[in-house]
C-alpha cells in the first residue's frame, strides 16, 4: 500500500513537469501550481454544470420533464447529446489504449461500436419514437402483458445500466487517481455524488445539457490533440505508422488484425454484441423520447453517428500516435522503465499524450473533458435506471398507473440515490478490469436481453407475452452465465484457475438462444393472453409507422 | 386517436405502398452496412493476412486502415441518405395518409 502511494506520488511529480522531455529541469516546488490548472478546470466544469442543474431544476416539474425533458429537445441537440451519451470514458481512454497496445485491433473494435448506429436508424429510430413514451419497457410491453413484460424489461434495463456504470466508475477512479493522487475509492464516490445531484435535481434537461456540452468539449479536445500530435509527424499517417511499427514491441503486427481478434468465434461474438447491443442500451433508447417527433429522431441519429464516427477515427489515430510519443518516453512509465507499467494504469495513454504534446494546460483540459464524459454518461445511465424503477416498476406495475406525479418523482429520486450507491460499490469491486473489455460484456447482455424483445415486438406479429418473457430470460441468464464463467470474471475476479466458458464474448451464443426460445414459447402459446398480444400488433404497427397517437412534446 | 383511425390507415392502399417502399429501402441499407462490416470481420477471422497488405510498396499503413475508415464514413453517408429520403419523400406520403384517415 505504501509502495503504491509512493508510486502514485512519483507519477504525479513526473506528470507535473513542464514539458514532455524536460521533466528533470523543473523543480518540485514549481510543479504544484501547474497541477492546480487541471483541478481548476474540473472545478469550472462542475460549477457550470451545477448552474445548469439549478436552471434545469426550475423547469423540471412533471415526470415528462424529468424523464424526457418534455420531448422538447431538437434533433440536432439530441444528436449531440446521444453522441455525448454514447462516447464514454471507454471510448476516449479505452479505445485509444487498445490501439496503443494492439494497433489495428483497436480500430476494428471501434468500427463495431459504430455500425450499430446506422442499423438503429434504419430499423428502429422512428418506431422507437412513435411507440415509446419514457422507457424502453414502454415499447417492449406495448401490446404484451404490462405486469410481466414491463417488469422483465425494467430488470433487463437495470442489469445493463449496472454493468455499464461499473465501466464508467472504473474510468473515473483511474482518471482522478492519476490527476489528484486521490484514493481510487474517493474518486468513485465523488463521481457517484455528482451524478446523483445532476439527475435528482435536473432530470433529463440537466442530463441532456451536460451531455451536449461534454460532446462539444470532447470533439474539440480530440481534434486539437490530433492536430498538435500530427504536427510532430508532418501530418502524415504513414509517418505515424512507420514510427509506431519501429518502436512497438509487436512491430509490424500492430498494423494488421492481431491477438485481440485471434479467435474468430470471439471476434464474431464481440461484433454481434457491439452492433445489436447498441440497439439495446436503455439510456440510449431513452434519448429518442426527448425529441418531438420521428423526423427529429432520425435527424438526431444522423448528427450522432457523424460525431461518433469522426471521434472514433480520431481516438484510434491518437492511440497509434501515442505508441511513439508516449510509448518511448520513460516519464510515462512507473519507475521510468519503458515498456513496463504505464503510470495511472493501462487506460491512460491518451492522457499522457495530451501532456506530451500540449503541456499541463492541455492535460488539464483533456482531464476535465474525460471527467465531464464520465459524468455525462453516468447521469444518462442513472436516469435510465431510475426511470426503469420509478416509471416501470413502481408507477406501472406496483401502482398500476394510480401513482401521482409527485409520488413517482419521489421514487425516481430515491432510485437515483440507490443507483448511485450501487455504482460506487461496484466501481470499487471492479477496479482492476480493462474498461473497454467490460463494455463488450455490457453490450453482450444488452444484445441478448433487450434487443430481441424490442425488435420482435416491433416486427413480429407472433410474439406473445410468454415468448418474450421466457426468451428474454434465456438471453439474460445465458449472457450473464457466459460472462461469469468466462475468463474476465471466473479467473480474474473470482480467482479460479481456468475459465469454464472458453470465449470472452457471450453474444454469439446468447443471442440465438434468446431468439430461439422467444420463437418457441411464442408459437406454442395458445393462451387467451397470446390472442390479445397478437391482436394488438396491427394497431401498434400503424402507430409505429405513421406516428398517429405517438406521445407529443409537452406544452412549454 | 381511436382504433378506428388505425383501421382506416390499414385500409388505405397507399399505406401498404409506403410500407413496402420504406421497408425495402431500410432493409437494403441495413444489408449494405451489415455486409460490409461482417465482410471485414470475416476477413479478420478467416483471412487476416489480407488486411495486412500494405497500401503502398514498402509502406507501413495496411489496407485495414482505409477499409475500416470507409466502413465508418460510407455507412454514415447512408444514414444521411436515409434521413433525407425519410424526412422528405416518405414523410410527405405519410402525412397525406394520416390526413386522409383523420377526415
Amino acid at each position: 500500500m505504501i509502495n503504491r502511494k509512493h508510486l502514485i506520488g512519483a507519477a504525479l511529480l513526473a506528470l507535473a513537469g513542464a514539458g514532455a522531455y524536460a521533466a528533470d529541469a523543473v523543480g518540485a516546488a514549481q510543479k504544484q501550481p501547474l497541477n492546480l490548472t487541471a483541478i481548476g478546470m474540473f472545478f469550472i466544469f462542475v460549477v457550470a454544470t451545477m448552474g445548469i442543474t439549478y436552471w434545469a431544476a426550475s423547469r423540471t416539474k412533471s415526470t415528462a420533464d424529468f424523464y424526457t425533458a418534455g420531448g422538447g429537445i431538437t434533433g440536432f441537440q439530441n444528436g449531440l447529446a446521444i453522441a455525448g451519451d454514447y462516447m464514454s470514458a471507454a471510448t476516449l481512454l479505452g479505445l485509444s489504449a487498445l490501439t496503443f497496445s494492439k494497433g489495428l485491433d483497436g480500430f476494428i473494435y471501434a468500427i463495431g461500436f459504430f455500425v450499430g448506429w446506422p442499423v438503429i436508424l434504419f430499423l428502429m429510430a422512428e418506431r422507437l419514437r412513435n411507440l415509446g413514451k419514457f422507457t424502453f419497457a414502454d415499447i417492449a410491453s406495448y401490446r404484451l402483458d404490462q405486469g410481466t413484460i414491463r417488469t422483465f424489461a425494467a430488470f433487463g434495463s437495470l442489469t445493463v445500466v449496472c454493468f455499464y456504470l461499473i465501466v464508467q466508475m472504473v474510468g473515473a477512479g483511474q482518471l482522478i487517481k492519476l490527476l489528484f493522487g486521490l484514493d481510487y475509492a474517493t474518486a468513485v464516490v465523488v463521481v457517484g455524488v455528482l451524478m446523483v445531484i445532476y439527475v435528482t435535481f435536473g432530470g433529463m434537461i440537466a442530463t441532456t445539457w451536460v451531455q451536449i456540452i461534454k460532446a462539444c468539449l470532447m470533439l474539440f479536445g480530440g481534434t486539437v490533440l490530433l492536430f498538435l500530435s500530427m504536427s510532430q509527424f508532418g501530418f502524415s499517417l504513414e509517418e505515424v505508422a512507420k514510427k509506431a511499427v519501429e518502436v512497438h514491441k509487436d512491430g509490424i503486427k500492430i498494423m494488421g488484425p492481431g491477438s485481440l481478434m485471434a479467435d474468430p468465434v470471439t471476434a464474431v461474438s464481440l461484433s454481434l454484441g457491439l452492433v445489436f447491443g447498441t440497439a439495446g442500451l436503455p439510456h440510449i433508447m431513452m434519448r429518442f423520447f426527448t425529441v418531438p417527433n420521428a423526423k427529429e429522431a432520425r435527424k438526431s441519429v444522423f448528427v450522432a453517428s457523424g460525431c461518433i464516427g469522426y471521434f472514433f477515427m480520431v481516438v484510434c489515430a491518437l492511440g497509434l500516435i501515442a505508441i511513439t510519443i508516449v510509448g518511448t518516453n520513460p516519464e510515462f512509465y512507473e519507475g521510468g522503465v519503458v515498456g513496463g507499467k504505464i503510470i495511472g494504469g493501462g487506460n491512460m495513454p491518451v492522457m499522457h499524450l495530451s501532456k506530451a504534446v500540449g503541456g499541463n494546460l492541455f492535460l488539464g483540459f483533456m482531464s476535465a473533458v474525460a471527467f465531464a464524459t464520465i459524468l455525462a454518461v453516468v447521469s444518462g445511465l442513472a436516469l435510465a435506471g431510475a426511470s426503469a424503477i420509478a416509471h416501470d416498476i413502481y408507477a406501472r406495475v406496483i401502482c398500476k398507473g394510480s401513482a401521482t406525479e409527485t409520488q413517482e418523482m419521489r421514487v425516481s429520486k430515491i432510485a437515483t440515490i440507490g443507483l448511485g450507491i450501487v455504482a460506487v460499490l461496484l466501481g470499487i469491486l471492479f477496479e482492476k478490469q480493462n474498461i473497454a473489455f467490460l463494455v463488450g460484456l455490457t453490450f453482450g447482455i444488452a444484445a441478448s436481453t433487450n434487443f430481441p424483445i424490442l425488435i420482435l415486438s416491433m416486427y413480429w406479429r407472433g410474439l406473445t407475452t410468454r415468448g418474450a418473457l421466457l426468451g428474454g430470460l434465456a438471453g439474460l441468464i445465458s449472457a450473464v452465465t457466459f460472462v461469469v464463467l468466462s475468463k474476465a470474471v471466473w479467473v480474474v475476479v473470482l480467482g479460479n484457475a481456468q475459465a469454464i466458458f472458453p470465449y470472452e464474448q457471450p453474444a454469439l451464443f446468447s443471442m440465438p438462444l434468446a431468439f430461439f426460445f422467444t420463437w418457441l414459447f411464442s408459437v406454442t402459446d395458445s393462451s387467451a393472453r397470446a390472442k390479445i398480444d397478437k391482436a394488438g400488433f396491427d394497431d401498434q404497427y400503424v402507430r409505429s409507422q405513421t406516428g398517429i397517437g405517438a406521445a407529443s412534446a409537452s406544452a412549454h | 386517436m381511436s382504433a378506428d383511425i388505425y383501421k382506416k390507415v390499414r385500409a388505405n392502399p397507399r399505406f401498404a405502398e409506403l410500407e413496402g417502399k420504406r421497408s425495402r429501402f431500410a432493409y437494403l441499407l441495413t444489408a449494405i452496412v451489415m455486409a460490409s462490416y461482417y465482410g471485414m470481420m470475416a476477413l479478420v477471422a478467416f483471412a487476416p493476412e489480407v488486411l495486412r497488405t500494405p497500401i503502398s510498396e514498402g509502406g507501413m499503413l495496411t489496407i485495414g486502415v482505409p477499409i475500416g475508415a470507409a466502413i465508418i464514413i460510407g455507412s454514415w453517408l447512408l444514414t444521411g441518405w436515409f434521413v433525407s429520403r425519410s424526412n422528405g419523400e416518405f414523410d410527405q406520403m405519410n402525412n397525406e395518409i394520416v390526413r386522409e384517415a383523420s377526415k
